[in-house]
């Protein structure tokens, strides 16, 4: 029988850069962070409503929003998924506010899954 | 119309104690890539000031979907903080074209956004609702065709 797994699964971004064959933008000083938890999506709207403190946000919206709602919700990095990177103004931030910055050529449901499927947990809806 | 959302009691409050810090930001309607810095640079003062970094969180947010909505509906409007020993008070006016039906506009999912605003990741009917969310009072009227204010209150004290 499998070992079932208690402890929540930390990845730093270092692993998390290697498992999605991720590009660093920016913050390649930081890739010691330890990452416990992540939410995805595309809509601003929904990660200002859903998002936690110190996820990794993969989205696909390069827009400079993108950068500044995580900065908003102190979001611990992220990764733009379909080989999306953030505009002039969004990577200037993301230098500006230390935050790092990561791009994969994945999908968004197969980066989503990847990390899960190595027990990087999601958030859960509600306060 | 005014919808009301608050308990009279924090109100009283506001009135009650000294602004010990008072900062106003001009909003600029349609200047989307800088859309947002007035909320960041709000995030800054309260923490250099040592606000809980849950209250700054909720603030920021409050802060930040107030302003968005400012920048996407309205040609100017501007967002005041005062800061008082017990309250956070935001108070967000705009010159837009204000809002027909504010129940509806409160709901969940309903909005009027253009694609320019999805195209920054807006436009999901979330703002207002989050913005009351985040709150602890949450207060507006609009007039249609004269613009929109609202007060958002936070309390120091308390933990939502």
């Amino acid at each position: 029988m499998p070992k079932r797994r208690t402890a929540t699964t930390t990845m730093t971004l270092r692993e998390i850069k290697e498992l999605l064959q991720a590009e660093i933008i920016t913050g390649d000083d930081r890739l010691d962070e330890e990452i416990t938890a992540a939410g995805a999506s595309d809509l601003m709207s929904d990660v200002l409503a859903f998002g936690k403190p110190g996820i990794l946000l993969l989205t696909g919206l390069s827009h400079s929003q993108s950068v500044r709602t995580a900065s908003i919700i102190e979001a611990k990095a992220i990764i733009y998924v379909r080989g999306k990177k953030p505009d002039k103004v969004g990577a200037e931030l993301a230098r500006e506010k230390r935050i790092p910055v990561l791009t994969t050529r994945l999908m968004m449901y197969t980066a989503c899954g990847l990390l899960f499927s190595h027990g990087l947990k999601g958030i859960s809806p509600g306060p | 119309m005014a919808l009301r959302e608050s308990a009279p009691a924090h109100r009283k409050i506001a009135m009650r104690n000294e602004i010990i810090l008072s900062q106003r930001f001009e909003i600029r309607g349609g200047d989307f890539s800088n859309a947002g810095k007035a909320s960041t640079s709000i995030k800054e003062i309260l923490q250099e000031i040592g606000i809980d970094s849950s209250i700054i969180i909720r603030a920021s947010i409050a802060s930040y979907e107030a302003e968005m909505n400012v920048v996407m509906y309205a040609q100017r409007g501007s967002l005041t903080l005062n800061i008082t020993p017990e309250i956070l008070h935001f108070k967000v006016e705009d010159d837009g074209p204000g809002i027909e039906n504010i129940e509806l506009a409160m709901q969940e999912g309903f909005s009027t956004a253009t694609d320019k605003m999805r195209e920054m990741g807006f436009g999901a009917g979330m703002g207002l609702p989050n913005i009351k969310k985040n709150a602890d009072v949450f207060e507006i009227s609009s007039k249609p065709g004269k613009g929109t204010s609202l007060d958002i209150i936070i309390s120091l004290n308390e933990t939502k």
